[in-house]
């Protein structure tokens, strides 16, 4: 055995030299902003630091992280939808409609997730057939959901089918905590999209268009497919946070979700993916739907603060994002 | 292309064509739910009917297509008008409602004017972030598009605020000359706008940014003024829109106000035929086009459909006027027509 020259780095040098590769700094940011939410939250106010805070974090936003997968599969690819915010309102209209009209929960269910997912269908083949632009085409996808909400009711129709009902109340306790099988899903959703864009052909195609979508085409990866099927995607994904916030609110109303597309599109942006597509990760679009989520929660623990101020800290935060995005890529072109 | 010579051929290839048949067809519909549907009757010296209705309604989405319309031509966009509306009104009614003669005529000008300036300076602040920063315009304006009503909802303290002010409401139910005044208003802006942009080299600058800002810029166009101008404009325009629509309450519900006005407007501006990929803008078009849309929100609840459902229909003009200008939709056509599938791929119309 030669004498090693070399000196090996201590466990230690290795920790402290250690930086982590700059694709994930958005996330950590990201991160770094949300334990130092819920830490500024845990000094400030008593119980927040329960876990079951965070728990709850989950089950009251799992149709927003669920609307934010859908979101980012579609801004990755340098797309907006717009349509999301309707098609959950139309999707809680339909789900408590067909339930009010006695039809198997199941068949109701595949009723709303096809719907959503047709609508997707449709927006993807007008932007990438007709080279309609993305904001337009799903702007028409917005009034077209939400026109089709009306036509099936302009009242409120409530949800009380037992099956129904009972899911959305039925807990998984872990230990002496718990978790509705609303955020279970959602996880579930966020782990299956992060596999499909990390490890799947089509998911490397999405990072692809984004990046550039004419060398995407001439490298002569699935273009059109992929295109429309980021919106297919969404949709789908509409559709399915759609049936969450049913289970969370227990009616269909044509007035739900107003404005919950800008919601969706700020947790996107807030996680660290890039408006202009390519570079993202759906992890950060969960991370960005709790900060959110963390910030409505300081400000009910708070009490003094109207509900407001949400959405004000919502445009600072996104305002921040942006134009540290905008920097950050400027020197990387 | 050979010039057009005749009439007939000068009428069949304007622009303004399609925008004023679709507004016809609308109006012929609503004349066979409902003979009397065009009836202007004369009553206390004011103009009364369906039709005065329509241009008095169109008002507000008229004033923000026309901010709106310029912007486009930048090849922008901007989501905030909504919200900068819901500001506007919040800002002139929490000022009425704190001077100390609630009533008086200066009151409700003072208010207005603070409201506008507020709003300019609002659509500065988009026209910044697009200009100077670079980002990209549908992400700048979603931030005030965002933030906007909470802000609004700041100023009222998340009341619905309720005014009491006679030359206020004027603003919106007032009749200058037989006519709505809130139209006159609207066609006041419009007009002045054309003149400012058709009878000066402005509208020329706003296309030749559209088409290209760094071109434009080179050949010493200052493409960065100009952006951050039609923000600005933009923005004054939401304001008064904003105005209007409080006015005809007399109140102001920071949630609702001008919600969806931001759509409208951009439906108005590209059934007017303006591109949303901007270079050419036509003021006229965007006339019409909000024309066209205070008709059909006016011709759904005559022909009997709940009003609610009017989303529906938007949706499809939407898409028809958007296959209607795309190249792909109109090389399909052509090919069909014409039988030669040589021209299909992106023969641009």
């Amino acid at each position: 055995m030669s004498a090693v020259t070399v000196p090996t780095a201590s466990a230690w040098d290795r920790v402290r030299t250690y930086r982590p590769p700059n694709r994930y700094l958005p996330i950590l940011a990201t991160a770094a902003l949300f334990v130092g939410l819920f830490g500024v939250g845990g000094i400030r106010y008593d119980g927040l630091t329960d876990p079951q805070v965070l728990l709850s974090l989950l089950i009251d936003n799992a149709f927003l992280i669920v609307l934010g997968v859908g979101m980012t599969f579609v801004i990755l690819t340098g797309g907006i939808d717009l349509s999301v915010g309707s098609v959950v309102a139309l999707s809680t209209m339909i789900a408590a409609k067909t339930l009010d009209m006695g039809w198997s929960p199941y068949l109701s269910i595949v009723a709303v997730l096809a719907t959503g997912t047709l609508l997707g269908l449709l927006m993807g083949l007008l932007i990438h057939y007709f080279d309609i632009q993305p904001f337009i085409a799903t702007l028409a996808g917005l009034f077209l959901a939400r026109g089709l909400t009306y036509l099936i009711s302009v009242e409120s129709i409530s949800i009380k089918d037992p099956t129904v009902t009972d899911l959305a109340f039925r807990t998984v306790h872990l230990g002496d905590y718990y978790v509705r099988w609303t955020a279970i899903i959602a996880l579930a959703t966020v782990a299956i999209a992060a596999y499909v864009l990390a490890r799947t052909r089509f998911g490397r195609t999405v990072y692809a268009i984004g990046g550039n979508e004419a060398s995407a085409m001439l490298m002569g990866l699935r273009v059109a497919f992929t295109k429309v099927g980021v919106y297919v995607i969404s949709g789908f994904c509409a559709a399915l946070a759609g049936l969450l916030f049913s289970l969370y609110i227990l009616s269909g109303n044509s007035l739900h979700a107003i404005g919950m597309e800008l919601d969706a599109i700020a947790a996107v942006v807030i996680g660290g993916t890039l408006l202009t597509g390519g570079r993202g990760y759906v992890v950060g679009s969960l991370l960005g739907v709790l900060v959110l989520g963390i910030i409505k929660t300081l400000i009910s623990f708070d009490g003094t603060l109207s509900s407001y101020w949400i959405r004000i800290i919502t445009g600072v935060l996104l305002l921040a994002f942006v134009v540290v995005q905008r920097f950050a890529t400027r020197r990387r072109p | 292309m050979p010039e057009p010579t005749s009439l007939v051929q000068r009428v069949l290839r304007h622009q303004l064509l399609w925008p004023v048949l679709a507004l016809f067809v609308l109006l012929l519909v609503n004349v066979v739910a409902k003979p009397s549907f065009l009836d202007v009757r004369m009553q206390d010296g004011h103009l009364y009917g369906n039709l005065i209705d329509i241009v008095r309604n169109s008002a507000p989405v008229m004033l923000v297509a026309l901010g709106m319309t310029l912007v486009i031509a930048t090849r922008g966009i901007d989501l905030s008008v909504g919200a900068i509306a819901a500001i506007a009104a919040a800002v002139a009614c929490t000022r009425i409602i704190g001077a100390g003669d609630e009533a008086a005529l200066r009151t409700a000008v003072m208010a207005m004017t603070y409201a506008v300036v507020v709003c300019i300076v609002l659509g500065a602040w988009n026209g910044l972030l697009v200009s100077v920063l670079g980002i990209q315009p549908i992400i700048a304006t979603l931030i005030l598009m965002v933030a906007g009503r909470g802000i609004s909802m700041a100023i009222t303290d998340g009341q619905i605020t309720t005014v009491n002010n006679p030359w206020f409401s004027d603003l919106a139910s007032g009749f200058v000359l037989t006519l709505p005044l809130a139209f006159l208003v609207a066609v006041g802006m419009v007009l002045f706008t054309a003149l400012l942009t058709r009878r000066t080299a402005l509208g020329m600058l706003i296309e030749a940014v559209g088409i290209n800002p760094e071109a434009s810029r080179l050949a010493g166009v200052r493409a960065r003024t100009i952006i951050w101008t039609v923000y600005a404009f933009s923005g004054l325009c939401a304001g008064l829109a904003g105005l209007v629509i409080a006015a005809n309450t007399n109140s102001v519900n920071a949630n609702s106000l001008g919600l969806w006005i931001e759509l409208d407007a951009i439906l108005a501006v590209v059934i007017g035929g303006t591109s949303l990929m901007g270079g050419r803008f036509s003021l006229a078009g965007t006339f019409v086009g909000a024309l066209f849309i205070a008709t059909l929100a006016r011709t759904i609840p005559n022909i009997g459909i709940p009003s609610e459902v009017n989303y529906l229909f938007k949706a499809v003009v939407v898409i028809a006027v958007c296959l209607l200008q795309s190249p792909k939709a109109r090389a399909l056509l052509r090919v069909r027509r014409s039988g030669t599938p040589t021209l299909a791929n992106g023969a641009p119309a």
